[in-house]
C-alpha cells in the first residue's frame, strides 16, 4: 500500500497509524501526527486505519521564533 | 538562554526524518531551561493550517499557550490579518491562550480581543530584519488605546536599543531571536537584551520627560555669581 508521509511517498504494510510509525521507525514521545489533516494524539494512533494515498504528516519539536 | 533572563522561549514543529532523533533532543534541552513554553505556528498560511498546527503543538509540548502566526506574503513574510482573527477565535473557543503575531493596526488588534485573544504582540517591522521600531506612532497609539493589555513586540528587533526603545513606551516585553542567534556572540548579545529591556522598563515606570522645543537650564540661575 503507498501512503505518503511528510511528502515522500512509502509503501508499507501498516495498517494502522501507530504500526506505520514502527516500522518507519520514527520513535519517540516528542512526535505529533496527523493523519489526512487531522490530529491523531499519541493515544489514538493505534485506531487510526490506513489506507492507500493517505497523507500523514510526523512533526517534532524544533527551534524558532 | 540563562543570559537573556528570557521568561519564555517559542519553539516550533517540523517534519521529523524517520529514525531522527533530533527534535527530541531539543525538547530536552528546553525541558531543561525551566522557563514557559510558547509552541508557535510558524510558516502557516491559513488558518486552517495554523488551527492544525496548534492542536499538534499542545499535544506535544503539552501547554495551551500558542504564538498565533498566519503568513499573507511569501516575499515580505507580512501576516494575513483576516486569516489571524478567524484562526484565533477558533483556537480561543477550543481552549488556547492564544498570543497573535500581529501589525500595529490599531483595528486588527481590536479585532483579535474580540476573538477571545488576552495578550497581543504586534510586529515593529517585518520578520527577520533588524530595522528596528518603523512606526512608533503606531505602537503608542497600540498602547494608549490598550492599556490593561499585555503587549508584547514581536519581530523587527535588531539591536538592544529598539527593544529599549518600545519598552519606554510601556511594552510589557520583547520577543526576539534573529538579533541574538546571529550575533557574532549570542550570549553578550542576550547580556545587552536584557540590560536594554530592564533599562527601558525602569525608564518607563520612572515616567519620561516629553520633548521640548527650547532648551531648559538645569543649573538655578538665582544665585549666579556675577563678574564683571
Amino acid at each position: 500500500m503507498k501512503v505518503i508521509v511528510n511528502g515522500e511517498a512509502w509503501e508499507v504494510a501498516a495498517a494502522s497509524l501507530a504500526e506505520l510509525l514502527t516500522e518507519l521507525d520514527w520513535r519517540g514521545d516528542w512526535l505529533a501526527t496527523a493523519h489526512n489533516g487531522q490530529v491523531v494524539p499519541a493515544g489514538e494512533r493505534a485506531h487510526c486505519r490506513m489506507a492507500e494515498g493517505d497523507r500523514v504528516e510526523i512533526l517534532s519539536p524544533m527551534k524558532g521564533g | 538562554m540563562g543570559a537573556s533572563k528570557a521568561s519564555v522561549v517559542t519553539v516550533s514543529l517540523r517534519r521529523e526524518s524517520p529514525g531522527g532523533r533530533a527534535g527530541g533532543q531539543f525538547w530536552s534541552l528546553v525541558q531543561g531551561l525551566g522557563t514557559a513554553v510558547l509552541p508557535n505556528t510558524a510558516g502557516c498560511h491559513t488558518a486552517r493550517d495554523a488551527v492544525t498546527t496548534a492542536q499538534l503543538a499542545r499535544e506535544v509540548f503539552g501547554t495551551d499557550w500558542i504564538k498565533l502566526e498566519v503568513i499573507g506574503n511569501h516575499d515580505t513574510l507580512q501576516l494575513h490579518v483576516f486569516e489571524l482573527v478567524e484562526a484565533a477565535r477558533i483556537l480561543s473557543g477550543d481552549g488556547f491562550s492564544v498570543f497573535p503575531y500581529t501589525t500595529d493596526d490599531l483595528v486588527v488588534a481590536e479585532r483579535l480581543l474580540d476573538a477571545g485573544c488576552q495578550v497581543l504582540m504586534p510586529w515593529c517591522a517585518p520578520i527577520g530584519s533588524a530595522q528596528g521600531p518603523r512606526d512608533m506612532a503606531a505602537l503608542r497609539t497600540l498602547r494608549s488605546h490598550l492599556p490593561g493589555v499585555p503587549l508584547i513586540v514581536d519581530a523587527g528587533i535588531g539591536r538592544p536599543s529598539h527593544a529599549a526603545a518600545v519598552m519606554e513606551l510601556g511594552y510589557d516585553a520583547v520577543l526576539l531571536n534573529t538579533a541574538v542567534a546571529q550575533a557574532k556572540d549570542p550570549v553578550a548579545m542576550a547580556v545587552g537584551f536584557a540590560q536594554a529591556v530592564e533599562a527601558g522598563r525602569q525608564g518607563f515606570g520612572a515616567g519620561l520627560l516629553e520633548p521640548r522645543d527650547m532648551a531648559v537650564p538645569s543649573t538655578p540661575l538665582i544665585g549666579r555669581a556675577v563678574f564683571t
